[in-house]
């Protein structure tokens, strides 16, 4: 092969990259997010005409409703009277949820005494058990925050389990081995390496929580966002009980994302790994 | 006195095939001192035992009989006094280089004034001082091994205990890491006992190869090459280095002898 002709190469290879990087440049996620919800929205708001505004409703119906509960401040009570039960009961879940799966992924004798009701607890329909749950603790605040702790818990329970099974067995030996105690190899070890099951667990128990908090509502003293719902389809206002739906669905959805947030900031080295973008 | 003795150490495996309960035998009666300063290879091919030995020398494992003793005290599981070194380094992915280095020096409760000069003169050690806040994953398998290394070194132990240490990496990479152990022995003379099943690898570095097959101590093959050993192409040449090679392979392709068959 001559000199120019392996030049010649070089150069179309180095331009062949250069277009490649051209066109490696892409949409940033939130720009097709955005254009994916115009497009619903639009077409939502286009079939307005063919919507009967008793079995359905459409997007400016909905905004204007929302304006009008925002103004009459119905709005921002429901929402402040459903959140505070709902935050109440998720973070106990988190704070009692963790441990114990760390402990039941740890240590044999936890697991198999209370595995089995973790299990069981988390496959039963905890639906089922409000009637109760009402008896024990009333109408108001309290049985709300139960219920919602009750759904929340099991996912972040089990996934902290599952995650505490998943370390590697020689990474823990690395703690052994430098004469780690095991409050230690706990914390500096098993802790850091379940941190993405846990935050996987958080996630996942949000949206058992936000059905939990509209569950309470419509089963215990109605009130809240869940109580605007059955209110407005009691009485066929149809667009005003989309504006809770729509809010709760948006609550779901910013508190995933602070969650996933807050995962790249304590346990940044696991999107890095991943290759995910920060 | 030896350093590290291992006296008639046995260890049998309870385990499971196809449901029934069957015992594996991974070391039989092993036996061998290691004198102070020393660096011993325990070399054979996989499934000889030779990583097991290592485990129950640092504490991971429990001999299921025998007794290891380590400056004339038996062992009681893992100490200070043990580092060891992993076969794929196992360095914790959320600390950073300095960090991991850190790690067994935290567990032994110095005062963090000093964690911190030791971490830092060690890494240096190793020559990752420019690496110094990389994550492991931002490391290539031969400087997630020095770090390895370092951890190990840093706690200052009297023994240091290395499985495979180089198994992973490509030949460069090994041979460059080869060398820097041979550096670093000579300038701290710790007793080093590390498997391999690398012949080059054994009568490159130690200065007597335990070779075993099958659970068993084979023979025990001195090297009579000279230190410091710094010139690889010198030592590669020597009539000591073929020699020897040959002769642990010669003692690896053996048949079994009678009392190897007993167990």
């Amino acid at each position: 092969m001559s000199i120019t002709e392996t030049t010649t190469r070089a150069k179309t290879a180095k331009e062949q990259t250069s277009v490649a990087v051209e066109k490696a440049w892409s949409m940033p996620d939130w720009a097709i997010t955005t254009v994916s919800l115009v497009v619903l929205i639009g077409l939502w708001q286009a079939a307005a005409p063919f919507i009967d505004p008793l079995f359905g409703s459409y997007p400016s119906q909905i905004f204007s409703s929302f304006l009008v509960m925002m103004e009459s401040g119905t709005l921002a009570k429901a929402f402040w009277q459903s959140i505070q039960p709902f935050f109440a009961g998720y973070l106990l879940a988190a704070l009692i949820g963790v441990p114990a799966g760390l402990l039941l992924g740890r240590y044999r004798v936890a697991e198999a005494a209370l595995g089995i009701y973790v299990m069981a607890g988390y496959a039963t329909p905890l639906i089922a058990l409000v009637p109760l749950l009402m008896v024990w603790f009333g109408l108001g605040f309290a049985v709300k925050m139960v219920i919602i702790f009750l759904l929340a818990f099991f996912p972040i329970c089990i996934n902290t389990w599952v995650g505490v099974k998943a370390v590697p067995k020689t990474l823990v030996e690395v703690g052994t081995a430098f004469c780690a105690p095991q409050s230690r190899i706990m914390r500096q070890i098993v802790l850091p390496a379940t941190l993405p099951y846990i935050m996987a667990g958080l996630r996942l128990a949000i949206g058992k929580a936000v059905i939990a908090m509209i569950i309470a509502e419509f089963l215990t003293a109605i009130s809240g966002l869940g109580g605007i719902i059955i209110n407005a389809a009691n009485s066929f206002r149809t667009a005003e009980m989309f504006v809770p739906i729509i809010c709760v669905m948006i609550l779901a959805v910013v508190l995933d994302r602070l969650v996933a947030w807050l995962e790249r900031k304590v346990a940044p080295w696991q999107s890095e790994i991943a290759g995910e973008h920060a | 006195m030896a350093h590290v003795e291992l006296l008639n150490v046995s260890k049998t495996f309870a385990l499971k095939v196809k449901g029934v309960q069957r015992h594996a035998r991974a070391l039989d009666s092993l036996s061998f001192n290691v004198d102070k300063g020393e660096i011993v290879a325990l070399a054979g091919p996989s499934g000889c035992g030779k990583t097991t030995a290592l485990r129950i020398i640092m504490g991971l494992e429990n001999a299921s009989s025998g007794s290891v003793k380590v400056a004339g005290r038996q062992i009681a599981g893992c100490g200070f006094d043990r580092g060891m070194v992993f076969q794929h380094a196992e360095l914790l992915p959320w600390r950073s280089a300095v960090e991991n280095i850190k790690f067994g020096l935290e567990m032994k409760n110095l005062p963090q004034k000093e964690i911190d000069e030791r971490a830092e003169r060690f890494l240096n050690l190793v020559g990752l001082g420019h690496a110094k806040d990389h994550r492991p994953h931002q490391l290539s398998g031969g400087m997630k091994q020095r770090v390895g290394i370092a951890r190990a070194l840093a706690i200052d132990p009297e023994v240091l205990l290395m499985d495979e240490p180089f198994g992973a990496l490509d030949s460069q990479t090994r041979e460059t890491l080869q060398m820097e152990l041979l550096d670093i022995h000579q300038r701290t003379g710790k007793t080093v006992i590390f498997v391999t099943h690398d012949l080059d690898e054994a009568v490159l570095l130690a200065d007597r190869v335990v070779v075993m097959v099958g659970g068993h101590l084979r023979e025990i093959i001195p090297i009579e090459l000279e230190r410091p050993r710094s010139d690889m192409r010198l030592i590669r040449s020597a009539s000591e280095f073929a020699r020897k090679r040959t002769m642990i392979w010669e003692a690896l392709h053996e048949p079994a002898k009678p009392h190897e068959l007993a167990a």
